[in-house]
């Protein structure tokens, strides 16, 4: 199973993690069908460089107005500013939730990478990403 | 008893149902890291276990979201 999403998602995630460098972002992806449509910025209220948290009340608004565009929070997404794009002992750690992809955008490259990971019970499995174009959608 | 939760309208069958019990019903493995809101009101976690729910009640709930580079490449936390 591949996470679907278009390229200007993806881009939209780069400008972010470049944007707040070297502090990491974080944010969630919301979609319907299989896809991702919407990406929602969130808050790293640990503004650090090497951790990141998001506001519980943030989360909570952020899910609701998902749910009223129709759609699901299906991933979180964060920055790891100087470190490849896989997950670390504290992402593995901190991964509660069992039913969303964890996406990690690395600027550690002369590119932004991008990967996505399904992370459950600490087990770490690297998940596909599919680029879909946006007619597609 | 009905109630909504995460959105979703669910019966439940039990008649007097904690927050913490709900999170046991949703099989939630790590509740101490969830958040909960009853009807927009956040519910401490310490509450869970004595916080009953009522009929119509809206029960949203998520899971902590946190992590970081610390820890990879010996990048220190």
């Amino acid at each position: 199973m591949a996470l679907r999403l278009t390229r200007e998602i993806i881009e939209v995630m780069q400008a972010h993690a470049r944007l707040e460098a070297p502090i990491e972002v974080c944010g969630y992806l919301a979609g319907r069908d299989g896809m991702v449509r919407k990406h929602f910025p969130m808050t790293n209220i640990d503004h650090e460089s090497e951790h990141f948290a998001m506001d519980p009340k943030e989360q909570f608004a952020v899910v609701r107005a998902a749910r009223e565009l129709g759609l699901r929070v299906c991933a979180i997404y964060h920055s790891h500013p100087v470190t490849p794009a896989r997950p670390s002992e504290e992402d593995i750690r901190l991964a509660f939730d069992p039913d969303i992809s964890y996406v990690i955008v690395s600027l550690a490259g002369d590119e932004v990478t991008v990967k996505s990971f399904r992370i459950q019970k600490g087990e770490v499995q690297p998940e596909p990403i599919e680029i879909v174009a946006r007619e597609q959608t | 008893m009905n109630i909504r939760v995460n959105g979703e309208t669910q019966v439940l069958a039990e008649g007097s149902v904690t927050v913490a019990r709900l999170l046991d019903i949703q099989q939630v493995e790590s509740p101490d890291m969830v958040s909960v809101q009853r009807n927009g009101d956040f519910v401490e976690r310490d509450n869970f276990g004595s916080t009953l729910l009522a009929e119509n009640d809206e029960i949203e709930f998520l899971y902590f979201m946190g992590g970081g580079a610390c820890g990879c490449l010996g990048v220190r936390c």
